[in-house]
């Protein structure tokens, strides 16, 4: 049996609501409450970048994997928005958490994808033989330009999942990709702000992309919608997933747990995996997950997981997602977001 | 000038039409009208289009659409007009055959607004640069100035503007070609997102990829194929100032007016002998503007007719566009006039299915450039 033996997640506490940013630049809050159904949206604080969150969730998933870091064998991180350009994410991250150094580290990059790109390739490792665990990561300090629809959803967070075959609380019995050549989201060397082409990221680029990887998937495990206890889908607003889910047959309660981005936003890379942890954080033995990522570009990955008796031992060994979500939360007006998300430049 | 007739029609649906170029598109719609009129060759054509260069990159889409529909070395020309590029095109097609110098010439439109263009600034070169652009105003900002004064002149109200998107995604929805073929609500319209005060986004036309050809011909040509002869009765065309400012009221659209004026006595017809017609409403303010100005309904009563049901197809009044109009069926701009055309010819051909006219034999339609500054116009009638 080969899957997840630990999971965690990490989102900031700082927040900003739809309405500020709504008024900041004259739209009507309650056209975008309704047309993107979001509410507010996490914000990095000063302090915070991909590499220290993705060391928050890793380090969650340490807690409840409760394995000798120095057994990992891979770490993934998989962002658009790493620090560094030249510069790995992981091997801060490594060294932060006793990782290593006898580890292969990757940073990943597929837009909202790379999150569940580094999940996979860690599965694959352990599936293989080559190790005995693999970590795959999760996170962004996503980008939106001032004004831009995008701002409105654009959060930080993530989530980490180490990959073993002992202990496993939640097995992989599928998984599916699904890709394409679709420029329909963008972000070149040196630019600040990614670039998106409107109603194009809808049907032909998230639609086509969930709905290849969904169908595929309920078609490979000879599965239908009815027999899943959780789905989830990537969040790029609150009414792409909803869409998503009833077009491949899922009820709203089989994606309510998973469905946090009303509260979170679109934590990109970290979009579907934090909804994963939240689902897992309440999933019972025996249920089964349906997951599908999607990063422009564009694709999609698919899993679907079992969550076996070992669930109940780890899910209370570190903090949850909703306790993230809920926690004492610090609302930011559009000058101290604007500041927090260094967009106000200064002369060098 | 000779008689000319319509003989065949073509188009693509409108919408997102992302899996196809500006080429495949209007090859689509110039085959479909070319095999619905029969012809076994064209002799020239028109393509209307405003503005493919900053569309998508191309001009010169004459000898771009000839070389790929498979017709060099006829003649091919590139007509614009801004939104009214289609009905220009469908002008020209008229004179080429009225004059006897072709007898049968395919007129079309085209555009493919949805590949990554910035719509709103490309259809702002339609306004004047310089004294309106500049100072950044846009179409729905120009059009939402001429609600407020009729508004405000004639105590047309924000319930009658959505009356007109409420008749015209009704007409729509019947229609296999529209983008939207839903129906909407007064109250949709009255709480959809603001554009630009008072216009909602439910008055507003989409955006929009498609493209529309007809064959048109001598009547000879239609005798020989044994075609319904549905004639081209009146070709009128009318400008005024590029600007708002420059007109003396803000509430009647002049080029309408003279170009109404010219068609009515070239068809030698009155606007009581319209069965129906198909106006250029891009946005719901100038479905009703062009409804009194065509001299359909008293000035300042186009409102009142929109919300009293005057122009549903149901009420065999004055049915206003049947297709959808602009607002349902969309709108790629330089398409829409030849759009209108095919509209009355399948109204005329009683081959409209759902959303015929009963007994229709004369049509109009009304197709505009920028707020006003060009206005073409064009009656059709079968006996």
């Amino acid at each position: 049996m080969i899957g997840i033996v630990g999971y965690g997640a990490y989102l900031p506490r700082y927040r900003i609501k739809s309405e500020v940013i709504a008024h900041q630049w004259g739209a009507d809050p309650e056209a975008i409450q309704r047309g993107l159904m979001l509410s507010e949206k996490t914000v990095p604080g000063q302090d915070e970048d991909t590499i220290t969150i993705s060391v928050a969730a890793a380090k969650n998933a340490l807690s409840r994997a409760q394995i000798n870091p120095k057994e990992i064998g891979a770490v993934y991180i998989g962002s658009e928005s790493h620090p560094y350009a030249v510069k790995p994410s992981g091997t801060i991250l490594i060294d932060a958490l006793g990782i290593g150094p006898h580890v292969h580290v990757a940073s990943y990059e597929f837009a909202c994808k790379a999150g569940t790109e580094a999940m996979y390739v860690a599965y694959s490792h352990v599936k293989a033989g080559e190790m005995k665990y693999a970590m795959g990561i999760g996170a962004d300090t996503s980008q939106g330009a001032p004004g831009d629809a995008l701002e409105y959803s654009a959060s930080a967070g993530g989530a980490a999942f180490i990959m073993g075959n002992q202990r496993v609380a939640a097995e992989i019995l599928y998984t599916h990709s699904y890709t394409s050549d679709t420029p329909d989201f963008w972000r070149r060397e040196g630019e600040m702000y990614p670039r998106h082409a409107g109603r194009f990221t809808g049907d032909p680029a998230y639609f086509k992309h969930v709905m290849g990887a969904g169908k595929a998937l309920l078609e490979k495990s000879k599965l239908s919608p009815k027999d899943f206890a959780y789905a989830v889908f990537h969040m790029p607003n609150g009414k792409f997933p909803q869409e998503a889910g009833k077009r491949l047959g899922f009820t709203k309660q089989q994606l309510e747990v998973g469905w946090i981005v009303p509260w979170m936003g679109n934590t990109y890379s970290g979009s579907s995996p934090t909804g994963l942890t939240a689902i897992l954080d309440v999933a019972k033995p025996g249920d089964l997950i349906f997951m599908v990522s999607f990063g422009s570009g564009a694709g999609s990955d698919g899993f679907i997981f079992r969550v076996t008796d070992e669930i109940t031992k780890v899910q209370d060994r570190a903090p949850k997602t909703r306790d993230y979500l809920d926690r004492s939360k610090i609302y930011l007006n559009y000058g101290e977001y604007a500041k927090f998300r260094n967009k106000i430049k200064l002369n060098d | 000038m000779r008689d000319v007739v319509v003989i065949g029609a073509g188009m693509t649906k409108f919408g997102e039409l992302w899996g196809q170029s500006i080429k495949d598109i209007f090859v689509e719609a110039a085959l479909k009208a070319i095999e619905d009129a029969g012809v076994d060759h064209i002799d020239s054509m028109y393509v209307g289009a405003m503005s493919s260069g900053l569309f998508v990159g191309q001009e010169h889409l004459g000898a771009v659409m000839a070389d790929y529909l498979g017709v060099n070395p006829i003649p091919a020309t590139h007509v614009e007009s801004a939104c009214a590029s289609g009905g220009a095109a469908f002008r020209q097609a008229f004179f080429e055959v009225a004059s006897g110098a072709s007898e049968i010439v395919l007129a079309s439109g085209v555009e493919k607004m949805t590949d990554g263009a910035d719509v709103t600034e490309v259809l702002a070169t339609a306004a004047d640069q310089e004294y309106e652009v500049y100072h950044g105003i846009t179409f729905p900002g120009l059009y939402a100035l001429i609600a407020r004064a009729h508004m405000e002149q004639f105590g047309t109200t924000r319930e009658q503007l959505a009356a007109v998107a409420v008749k015209n995604h009704r007409n729509g929805s019947k229609n296999p070609n529209a983008q939207f073929r839903n129906e909407v609500t007064v109250e949709q319209v009255m709480k959809s997102t603001m554009v630009a005060d008072p216009l909602r986004l439910l008055d507003c036309s989409p955006v929009s990829d498609g493209a529309a050809a007809v064959i048109v011909a001598s009547m000879d040509v239609a005798k020989k194929l044994k075609r319904n002869p549905i004639r081209v009765i009146a070709s009128a065309q009318a400008s005024d100032t590029i600007a708002l400012h420059g007109r003396k009221t803000l509430t009647t659209l002049n080029s309408v007016v003279k170009a109404a004026e010219k068609a009515y006595k070239m068809a030698d017809k009155k606007p009581k002998d319209m069965n129906l017609v198909e106006v250029h409403d891009c946005f719901t303010i100038a479905e009703i503007v062009a409804t009194e100005d065509l001299g359909l309904f008293e000035k300042g009563k186009g409102g009142e007719a929109a919300a009293n049901g005057w122009t549903s197809i149901e009420c065999k009044m004055i049915p206003v566009n049947t297709s959808g109009g602009l607002k349902s069926k969309g709108h790629p701009v330089g398409a829409t006039g030849i759009a209108q055309i095919i509209e009355l010819y399948e109204q005329l051909n009683g081959t409209a299915g759902a959303r015929q006219v009963p007994n229709a034999h004369v049509a109009m339609a009304q197709n505009m450039g920028g707020s006003g500054a060009s206005c073409v116009i064009h009656i059709l009638e079968v006996k």
